[in-house]
């Protein structure tokens, strides 16, 4: 986490060197620079090919489950059976040898129409479980964080810009918040929530709903981005063209929109890569120790968790997932530096130099 | 009892003593069907054997250490060290364990002629682990404490005595000096009943009537031990972390056969361990034996390169899903039904462990049981063994009950098989139309959690394991109206299950079994299929216990009654 957030940090300090919007308009424009600036970054590429593929692949398990691999990965089928090597098998064999005791389940068939890596102790589809639970830990990662940082960004933009009592009250929230250890206050508010659902006025998220993980990650993570965005905004506050804005009487709103905003958004590009792979991990853990997605859905962190109890038997149920999570948080985190990379202005100077 | 109890009518093959005694790794041997042991064992191995602290290990610990209250097999087989009734089954292997022999009785009762009156003499000298003398005066007050703390089984074991009735009505008025009298100066205790209980022995032998001083709370004692009178005393408990059983310095053997002294100097069970960090413990040496069934991935290693410190016994028990009766869905008996139908007692069977661990059933008394007799309801194809699920059958019948839809909750403990069983049982309830949810809870709160009914449980999984070898023990304490108590952690019957019809037929069974034991357990098989046919349960297997021990540990005993006699193990 700390490489994460060392990265996220840093990503807000080059932005802190405000567009000025005479100089936004010269030449190309800031964002398309970037791109090109991120184009010419081959780990960046390289990784945003990774993303590409993964998400790809997971967005395709519905497919893979129905017309390649002909299971549900979301039933039990204990008592099931298959071909290998010709031979009827049950998916969870029963020891010979010994005292016979227990049963095993299948491991890595290497056949993409049947097991292709085995079953978990339900008897179902590991591979197919695997790429549901990509979309699963992807969409959770990246809902959250895009939540987080709209969340963030508001707080963030209102607290640095007001300044006095509304910045005292903001950002003594987000110490409160910051002051628990993230994932102590993640798992206490997943117990609390799971028993029970969450009701906000007529908004009722349900115990086993996908959207507590969201919420729950994107509210734990708020302070990580919204005090660096405060920071930058109180720094703007004395700028001149700000100054101006409001000299020449516009009003606050429009200020924060049109002169504040477009300088905080870079930053917070720049967090979203870096705060998907946070958050993924983190929904990881939860569902590794059941308090995040609950069963039959599945994700990376609970199918890690499902074979852990066959670490010894079938290790292949545990490392399928935990090199999935390994893969595409790096390729995130390297996307996130290419991001910060592209839009950190003195980059963009040794890129033209 | 619950977790992991007691014994079994399949008999296993006694292993030779002699065996036990040489070195440790071949004590109490190997594979599978072990149990073993003889009363012979004992005083002169106490020399050579005594000694060594046995480390024991449990996921979770089990609730309250007041052995008036608790009803767990994981405390169940400590107390057999710790505390003493006046009656006690015989604590030997094999099955001989099932007899009744005198305790803190001199002898076994005198009993009145027409059954209703057991006299018992107090042994001289014995004394509670506090150093004071046990009187009769604490034998009253201990049948009293039933009352006072709701025992579970207080209104099933002991509401047979005289005044009973008034203290389960009323615990705080308790009043029964009418039914349990103590006569000091003589030394006797006489326990009066209204009727006449042939199984009013087995009652007094289990540990819900054993002695405790008179001035024991009269509440739930909690995490406070109350003081022992046989050979370990409790020396600390904290759920969390670790039991520790010490010698109670005034103990001394009054009846080898009723409570023998134990080999290990102390004896202690740490908690929070997983079951798969437990049995590496064990492989490891780190500990001796662990409480929790092996997880399904790592029998086949222990029964392979541990076999020689595997022990495998049959139980006489039953791993079931309770459904509760009183609310919906399952308030409609189609519902309940359609789940007797729809599970796949082989898939549960298969994640316990396997068909050499378990066997699938679907009556309520398990094979060899007094009373048992094979009969299937709700088998594909018919027959009086279970061949498979039905679930198109089930489907059927939750349209007809107009449920599907409908929200279930299943509440497991939080172990690697409970929640591997729950998470097939979801998916079952998926299939058939409803919307299921799994909610694994800690072992240790999870059996008091799922019979109160102010939690609202609808479906849990649990177990039963006998606690006596008759069929009113499973029954009559499971699906009777007097063991369901609104609002109370000590409602063992979960369904909350009360049919007055049948209620009376099991009330006629216990007064035939007074005098025709064999007539009785007729009835006791047609109320089995009376209630099945009602489906407040779903009967899935009966298990095969396996003791997983350590290396170093010798002289396993299994009794059929309260399992692996831990005191009795010794570790140097």
């Amino acid at each position: 986490m700390s490489s994460v957030l060392d990265a996220a940090g840093s990503a807000s300090a080059p932005v802190a060197d405000a567009v000025d919007p005479a100089v936004r308009g010269a030449g190309a424009g800031p964002w398309r620079t970037a791109l090109r600036q991120l184009a010419r970054n081959r780990s960046a590429m390289a990784s945003l090919a990774v993303l590409v593929l993964v998400v790809a692949a997971c967005v395709l398990a519905p497919l893979y489950a129905s017309a390649v691999a002909h299971t549900d990965p979301f039933t039990s089928n204990v008592s099931g059976t298959t071909v290998v090597d010709g031979q009827p098998t049950p998916l969870l064999a029963p020891t010979e040898g010994g005292l016979g005791l227990g049963v095993t389940p299948i491991g890595p068939t290497w056949d993409p129409t049947r097991y292709f890596l085995g079953v978990d102790n339900q008897g179902r589809d590991v591979m197919a479980r695997l790429l549901y639970g990509g979309r699963t830990s992807l969409l959770i990662g990246a809902s959250s964080a895009l939540l987080c940082c709209l969340v963030a960004t508001a707080v963030g933009v209102v607290a640095g810009y007001f300044g006095g009592i509304v910045d005292a009250v903001l950002a003594r929230l987000l110490d409160v918040v910051w002051a628990f250890p993230v994932y102590l206050l993640a798992i206490c508010l997943s117990v609390v929530l799971l028993t029970s659902g969450l009701d906000v006025g007529p908004v009722h998220i349900g115990a086993g709903s996908l959207w507590l993980p969201v919420l729950i990650i994107a509210v734990v993570y708020v302070p990580y981005v919204a005090r660096p965005v405060r920071g930058q905004v109180m720094a703007l506050r004395e700028k001149e063209f700000l100054q101006a804005s409001i000299g020449i009487g516009a009003s606050d709103l429009r200020v924060m929109r049109r002169e504040v905003l477009p300088n905080v958004v870079p930053t917070v590009v720049v967090f979203l890569p870096l705060m998907t792979a946070l958050n993924m991990l983190t929904e990881s853990a939860l569902s590794f120790l059941s308090i995040g997605v609950q069963a039959p859905d599945a994700s990376w962190g609970t199918i890690i968790n499902d074979g852990l109890g066959l670490l010894y038997t079938r290790p292949a149920v545990t490392l399928a997932p935990g090199i999935a999570i390994v893969v595409t948080a790096a390729a995130l985190n390297l996307l996130g530096d290419g991001v910060r990379d592209a839009l950190d202005p003195r980059a963009r100077l040794r890129g033209t130099a | 009892m619950r977790p992991r109890l007691l014994l079994s009518t399949a008999v296993v093959a006694a292993v030779a003593l002699t065996a036990a005694c040489g070195s440790s790794s071949s004590s109490s041997s190997s594979s599978s069907e072990s149990s073993s042991g003889s009363a012979a064992v004992s005083t002169e191995y106490q020399e050579e054997h005594a000694g060594g602290t046995l480390r024991l290990t449990a996921h979770a610990a089990a609730g309250s250490i007041d052995p008036k209250v608790n009803y767990t097999l994981q405390y169940w087989q400590l107390f057999q060290a710790m505390y003493d009734g006046l009656l006690a089954f015989k604590k030997v292997g094999g099955e001989e364990s099932f007899e009744v022999v005198p305790d803190l009785a001199e002898a076994m009762p005198e009993v009145s002629a027409d059954g209703t009156s057991y006299t018992f003499t107090l042994r001289d000298g014995i004394k509670f682990s506090t150093g004071a003398d046990v009187t009769t005066a604490d034998v009253a007050a201990s049948f009293k404490r039933i009352f006072l703390v709701s025992t579970p089984t207080a209104g099933t074991f002991y509401n047979g005595i005289v005044g009973a009735e008034g203290c389960l009505a009323d615990p705080a008025t308790c009043d029964l000096s009418a039914g349990v009298v103590a006569d000091e100066a003589a030394g006797t205790v006489t326990i009066n009943l209204v009727a006449p209980d042939p199984e009013f022995p087995y009652k007094l032998a289990v540990p819900h009537a054993v002695i405790v001083p008179a001035d024991s709370p009269p509440t739930d004692a909690g995490d406070q031990a109350l003081p022992t009178t046989g050979p370990y005393m409790v020396e600390s408990y904290d759920p969390n972390t670790k039991l520790r059983l010490v010698r109670n310095p005034h103990f001394t053997e009054w009846s080898r056969e009723a409570q023998p002294q134990g080999y290990p100097d102390v004896i202690e069970e740490t908690f929070g361990l997983t079951v798969e960090a437990e049995v590496t413990a064990v492989q490891n040496g780190d500990a001796d034996w662990l409480f929790d069934p092996p997880p399904a991935d790592r029998l086949a290693e222990i029964g392979t390169e541990y076999a020689d410190q595997v022990h495998v016994n049959d139980l006489t028990a039953m791993w079931y899903l309770a459904m509760n009766t009183n609310i919906a869905p399952f308030d409609d008996v189609k519902a309940r039904q359609a789940i007797n139908w729809a599970v796949d007692r082989a898939a549960a069977v298969q994640l316990y462990g396997g068909d050499n661990l378990a066997a699938p059933v679907c009556t309520f008394l398990p094979p060899g049981f007094p009373g048992h007799e094979d009969d299937c309801q709700y088998t594909a194809g018919g027959g009086d063994t279970w061949t498979g699920p039905d679930v198109e059958k089930a489907k059927q019948l939750v349209q007809e009950s107009g449920t599907a839809g409908q929200e279930v909750g299943i509440v497991t403990s939080d172990d690697e098989v409970n929640q591997a069983i729950g998470e097939y049982v979801q998916s079952m309830l998926t299939e058939i139309g409803y919307k299921a949810t799994l909610k694994p809870i800690s072992s240790n709160i999870q059996f008091t959690y799922i019979q109160n009914t102010d939690n609202d449980v609808q479906l849990s999984l649990t177990s039963w394991y006998q606690d006596y070898p008759a069929a009113s023990n499973f029954l009559n304490v499971l699906a009777s109206c007097a063991s369901f108590h609104p609002g109370s952690d000590s409602s063992i019957n979960i369904a909350g299950f009360c049919d007055p019809e049948i209620d009376a037929q099991m009330q006629q069974a216990l007064v035939t079994g007074q005098t025709d034991t064999g007539a009785a357990d007729a009835l006791w098989t047609q109320i089995d299929q009376a209630v099945m046919a009602e489906a407040p349960i779903a009967p899935l297997f009966t298990p095969k216990i396996v003791d997983f021990t350590s290396e170093r540990v010798g002289n396993y005993q299994f009794s059929k009654q309260f399992y692996m006699l831990v005191s009795q193990l010794w570790v140097q």
